[in-house]
């Protein structure tokens, strides 16, 4: 404990110093690179593609990244709530696909239904997540994979096991919402932006979000201090399966059908986003923010990938994979750190 | 801090029971505004238990609690902390990784169009902060401040609830003296607001300095409670304990000592000098074969934790352990055993049993690869040596393919000893062998540590038995706030003596 | 502080005797139950060819569920199964240049590899064994497609399409395969100092730790065996289907693992591994799937099924430890 940088102490009187801060070096780097890494890996390997790749920044390119990363952004910003809290949710990638088979299906009576429908469906997935976590104590990786199961159950009961593809009727406005653009940006990136700007303030700025952090930091002391630990980890769990399910709202509408075969694997997409985003698995940090980076690094990547063109596009996962690996071991040795100290 | 002020909190016959342990037994206790009260008692006296009845976590049995001249019943810590009962636990009970200011308003943020309004929370925050003294920048996560400060944010959102009663934990377990001298000073400030403080310590010389009165608790019951200032260290040391003075005395003793050995054998084990931080501060002492090596200090007085670092179970900051004329060096629990020590662990629920596994596993478990031929369990081997132990430790079992988890304290005790001796070690660091354990067994145990001894073995004895250590040790060390105070050898070894040195010894540096 | 009292709860006889003879031998009573209802109800069901059919379907997941039955008694648990299976997939077809029995080796020992990161990071770097395997869950099957070019390649080496074929004694080989390391592994659990002290690591690791036991070995080989085990059950899957294909082997068999190993009795919080519990539980799901679906339910009730039981089955596991 040598390095107390900062130790100052009100003067009244004959006050004893006291030793304030154990901040040094270490710390702030820790913080920054939690904070920031995200974003300084993007922006730096955004500039080396732009030299590497003459297509890479050209608006068009650009414009697709984001429509193909807005679907995970919105998946992963209720990924981010849980993970914050401490838990997981592996059921993200069968209600996402289960949402936009209902979508479709739904849309031939409208869009209202067509929005509506998956979005009842998908949260009440996420309330079932979490109201068997907070109240009767399983752990969250066994029931949401078990959810993920039974999502994709539903899915193909819907489908008539998985044999009938619902199309979007051409003139719903449900394709609008998915194929609109505006400054040549689609709809679903506004929506993915909007949404995700609500969330950040939601947790930055509202005392739940304050609940949230505190229960992934320690969840005992959070109960000692008169947190409703229990309601709010099934909120965190209720809105990964809204936005699992909006997501596949946006993309059954930009794609014109339900695809039963779509999201697989997503949830380890969502995983891989919010962690590079620096959100700490174990819970108790994170950002929106961070998250979005993550997602848009991960669709940077693909990008690259496609743009070498020899490649095939699974060297996606071998990245974030390796990525979430990195990023992990090192969250692990940065507090390790810390606490030795 | 008078006796005629309306008391705020008051407890009157408590009774708490869990099955088969009477925790709490009629307890009274009486808080007055502005008093700091002292609330002592070793360990199993019943103060966490009160406290947790005090704070809404238990529910009492019997008896009332009247919380400014009402009765109260909480169902939950919030209720508690709503009424103004708040609660300073040993270990900081925040959030590390938010920001101070979100930690000391977590809950209760200010709001402005239903947001948080974060510049106000941090002004605020920096405002209540500073007043205590201290001045740090709320913005930054909790963890990155000292202990102390990270105590003084705790005080500093217990009070900030309006409270009228501060119930502090252990407060200054892991901090440093001038942090102690802040949190004193932020106490009496309280105090003289009105604030009354229930003070929970181990240590003397901060009761002495900080309390106005003192309420001991033993074995669930009050034994005490009077003004600090009439109850010198050796008397208060004494009420703890349950040791009359002068029955003291006068009792004969029944030793279960073993023969001194002879003065020039080498020791089994010389430990030089350790530190730990907060911990242990420069411990020395030997232990010779044929020796029982008594550990004496009240709780948190470091002595568990010399045990552990012994065979490296607490990193040490520094300091040499040699064990049989080997020095160990960065020792791990599978160097020390292979070193010849073994530690029967204080928890032995926790850091003992396996209790899904058979008594003649948990026998063999640190033995196994000795007993077995090419990595295969040979069970005629074991099956043999379980049954000579049993027999020897008389551990009562249905059958050796008993769950270990099913048996009484005192046999799992002794299986835990019959574990270690299939490893035949050179020194056995006992670590309160006959606590919670009947007396018929506790009996037993006693003997065989004085036959083990009588066996040429290096024992060391930890126990906050007073009776125990002088029954059974040669030669008694006694540690305080991490430091030796006192060594007794033979005829001098005595509770008297030892209370003595807890009360008064002086330790190195001894700074508090 | 102060430790509480130690209190020994007599949990209320009935029901808690009804829960942990649930665990112990619901898994059992259901297959019987099972067996005998398709006995009665289900044309063809004892027919040699059919019987034959349920096994080999069901070998992979056993062989995958022991492994797993073996970190989940150390408190832990693999999710990089199904990709160490689609890795192994598709290393094997690389090396047949050098013949089918090199080839394998190498696809054993891209198993062990990956089970050695996994035990390292979780034994050595300390990471939670949820977080530490979901790296090579993501990463596993992007390698494996990478190696395979992300194609489906036919094998043509008779000898590896025999260990999809052939019978040995009668026995497909698969189940010959999946028999004789359930054997194996039960006897490695009760009759080996490894296996002992495996269980003992579960059932208390800070006294497993001061007993002197080397915790970090037995984790790291724990892991291995996983690794090992899934890259074996997706060489024979491989063998089976005639063909490599990383993208689709091994999908979800992580949760059927888990679920076999959690339904046979073996508690997610460790300190147990019941062998024979976990080849039930396996047998279990297979033959309900098959149930249903001979029924004409359709496979989404299966899957639905299948999660729910997954869920009592945790719960009722949970009922034990926390008396």
């Amino acid at each position: 404990m040598s390095a107390d940088t900062t130790a100052h102490v009100a003067a009244a009187g004959d006050t004893p110093q006291l030793p304030v801060s154990r901040v040094a070096g270490m710390e702030r780097f820790a913080v920054a690179a939690q904070r920031h890494g995200a974003l300084a890996v993007l922006l730096l390997g955004s500039a080396v593609a732009a030299m590497a790749f003459p297509a890479f920044a050209t608006a068009d390119n650009l414009a697709g990244i984001a429509i193909q990363s807005s679907t995970l952004m919105i998946v992963a910003v209720g990924m981010t709530f849980v993970i914050i809290t401490g838990g997981i949710d592996l059921s993200v990638g069968s209600v996402f696909a289960l949402g936009g088979v209902l979508a479709a299906w739904a849309s031939q009576w409208g869009v209202l239904p067509a929005v509506l429908l998956p979005l009842v469906v998908c949260g009440g997935i996420g309330l079932l997540n979490g109201l068997v976590i907070a109240y009767a104590g399983l752990a969250p990786f066994i029931v949401t994979l078990a959810s993920l199961l039974g999502a994709r159950g539903l899915l193909l009961a819907v489908t008539d096991e998985g044999a009938a593809t619902y199309l979007v009727p051409g003139e719903s406005a449900l394709l609008d919402l998915g194929r609109g653009t505006l400054f040549g940006l689609g709809w679903p990136v506004y929506l993915a932006v909007l949404l995700g700007a609500g969330a950040a303030l939601l947790l930055q700025r509202s005392r739940y979000g304050q609940a949230v952090f505190a229960i992934g930091g320690n969840e005992e002391a959070a109960a000692l201090m008169g947190l409703p630990v229990a309601r709010v980890k099934v909120t965190t769990y209720l809105i990964s399966g809204l936005l699992a399910g909006a997501a596949g709202v946006l993309n059954a509408a930009r794609l014109g059908s339900g695809v039963t075969i779509l999201g697989v694997g997503m949830e380890l997409d969502a995983i891989a986003a919010v962690v590079i985003g620096g959100t700490l698995l174990t819970g108790g940090a994170g950002s929106v923010g961070g998250t979005f980076c993550g997602v848009l690094l991960l669709g940077v990547i693909q990008n690259v990938i496609n743009q070498i063109g020899n490649l095939t596009s699974s060297v996606q996962s071998v990245v974030s994979g390796a990525f979430l690996a990195v990023v992990v071991v090192t969250q692990t040795y940065l507090s390790r750190a810390r606490r030795l100290r | 801090m008078t006796d005629s002020a309306e008391p705020v909190l008051e407890v009157r016959d408590l009774s708490k029971r869990f099955p088969g342990v009477r925790a709490l037994e009629a307890v009274n206790l009486t808080v007055a505004p502005g008093e700091v009260h002292a609330l002592v008692g070793e360990n199993g006296a019943g103060k966490s238990t009160l406290i947790k009845v005090l704070t809404g976590v238990h529910r009492a049995d019997a008896g009332e609690v009247r919380y400014q001249g009402r009765p109260v019943t909480f169902r939950r810590p919030l209720d508690a902390q709503r009424a103004g009962i708040s609660t300073i636990y040993q270990e900081v009970n925040l959030i590390p990784l938010l920001s101070v200011a979100r930690n000391l308003f977590l809950g209760r943020e200010p709001r402005r169009f239903g947001l948080v309004d974060v510049r106000r929370m941090n002004r605020e925050a920096g405002q209540t902060l500073s007043r205590y003294g201290v001045d740090v920048d709320v913005t930054r996560p909790l963890r990155s401040l000292s202990l102390g400060a990270q105590q003084m944010v705790a005080l500093a959102r217990a009070v900030a609830v309006d409270a009228r009663v501060l119930i502090m934990d252990e407060p200054t377990s892991s901090l440093e003296p001038r942090e102690v001298e802040t949190l004193f000073r932020l106490v009496r400030q309280l105090n003289a607001g009105g604030v009354a403080v229930v003070y929970v310590s181990h240590r003397l010389d901060e009761l002495y300095q900080l309390c106005d009165r003192v309420t001991v608790l033993r074995d669930g019951r009050v034994v005490h409670t009077g003004p600090m200032a009439d109850l010198d260290r050796l008397r208060l040391v004494s009420t703890m304990l349950g040791r009359d003075l002068a029955q003291v005395r006068q009792e004969g003793l029944t030793r279960f000592r073993a023969a001194p050995p002879p003065r020039d054998a080498p020791p089994v084990l010389t430990v030089d000098r350790l530190r730990k931080r907060h911990v242990l501060r420069d411990v020395s002492f030997t232990v010779r074969p044929g020796e029982v090596t008594g550990l004496g200090g009240l709780l948190g007085s470091g002595r568990s934790e010399t045990a552990k670092a012994i065979v490296g179970a607490l990193p040490l900051d520094g300091g040499e352990i040699t064990v049989a004329g080997r020095r160990l060096r960065r020792p791990t629990p599978r160097r020390a055993i292979r070193a010849g020590v073994a530690l029967l662990p204080e928890d032995r629920k926790a850091e003992g049993i396996v209790p899904d596994l058979s008594v003649r596993e948990n026998i063999v478990l640190a033995a196994m690869p000795r007993l077995a031929r090419a990595g295969i369990v040979t069970r005629d081997r074991q099956d043999r040596l379980v049954e000579t132990f049993m027999k020897r430790l008389r551990i009562r079992a249905s059958s050796p393919e008993q769950r270990a988890g099913d048996l009484s304290g005192g046999n799992q005790q002794k299986l835990l000893l019959a574990r270690w001796l299939c490893l035949n070690p050179k020194l056995l660091l006992l670590d309160e062998p006959t606590r919670g354990i009947d007396v018929g067994a506790k009996a037993e145990v006693q003997e065989l540590i004085g036959e083990l001894a009588r066996d040429g073995l290096g024992v060391v004895l930890i126990s906050s038995d007073l009776e125990e250590l002088v029954e059974g040790a040669e030669r008694v060390v006694v540690l305080r706030a991490g430091a030796v105070v006192g060594e007794l050898v033979g005829d001098d070894v005595s509770e008297h003596a030892i209370m003595s040195a807890l009360a008064t010894g002086e330790g190195p540096d001894d700074d508090r | 502080m102060t430790a509480e009292p130690a209190t020994i709860t007599p949990a209320g006889p009935g029901r808690a005797t009804l829960i942990r003879h649930l665990q112990h031998y619901g898994v059992y009573a259901a297959v019987l139950a099972l067996v005998v209802f398709n006995a009665l109800f289900t044309d063809h069901f004892l027919d040699l060819a059919n019987l034959r059919t349920q096994l080999v379907q069901v070998a992979p997941v056993v062989i995958v569920a022991l492994g797993m039955a073996l970190v989940i008694g150390t408190e832990g648990v693999d999710l990089s199964v199904g990709s160490v299976m689609a890795l192994a997939a598709a290393v094997l077809p690389l090396y047949l240049g050098f013949g089918a029995w090199p080839a394998a080796a190498m696809a054993l020992l891209a198993g062990v590899a990956a089970g050695a990161l996994n035990g390292t990071l979780v034994a050595v770097v300390g990471l939670q064994p949820i977080v530490a395997t979901l790296a090579l869950l993501v990463a596993g099957r992007g390698i494996a497609l990478v190696l395979a070019d992300g194609q489906l390649k036919q094998l043509r080496n008779p000898q590896v399409l025999g260990w999809g074929t052939d019978d040995v004694l009668g026995v497909p080989v698969v189940v010959a395969v999946a028999v004789v390391l359930a054997g194996l592994v039960g006897f490695a659990v009760h009759r080996t100092t490894y296996g002992r002290q495996l269980v003992a690591i579960g059932g208390n690791r800070p006294a497993a730790q001061l007993a002197g036991l080397p915790v970090r070995r037995v984790l790291i080989v724990t892991y291995v065996l996983s690794g090992l085990f899934a890259a074996l059950a997706g060489v024979l899957a491989t063998a089976r289907l005639t063909a490599s294909d990383p993208s689709a082997i091994g999908n979800l068999i992580e949760l059927s693992a888990i679920t076999a190993v959690v339904v046979g009795g073996t508690p997610l919080t460790g300190g147990r591994v019941r062998v024979l519990g976990t080849v039930a539980g396996a047998l279990l799901i297979q033959l309900l799937r098959a149930t249903l679906i001979k029924h004409d339910v359709p496979d989404s009730t299966a899957q639905m099924a299948q999660a729910v039981i997954i869920l009592v089955a945790v719960y009722l596991a949970r009922e034990r430890r926390s008396r």
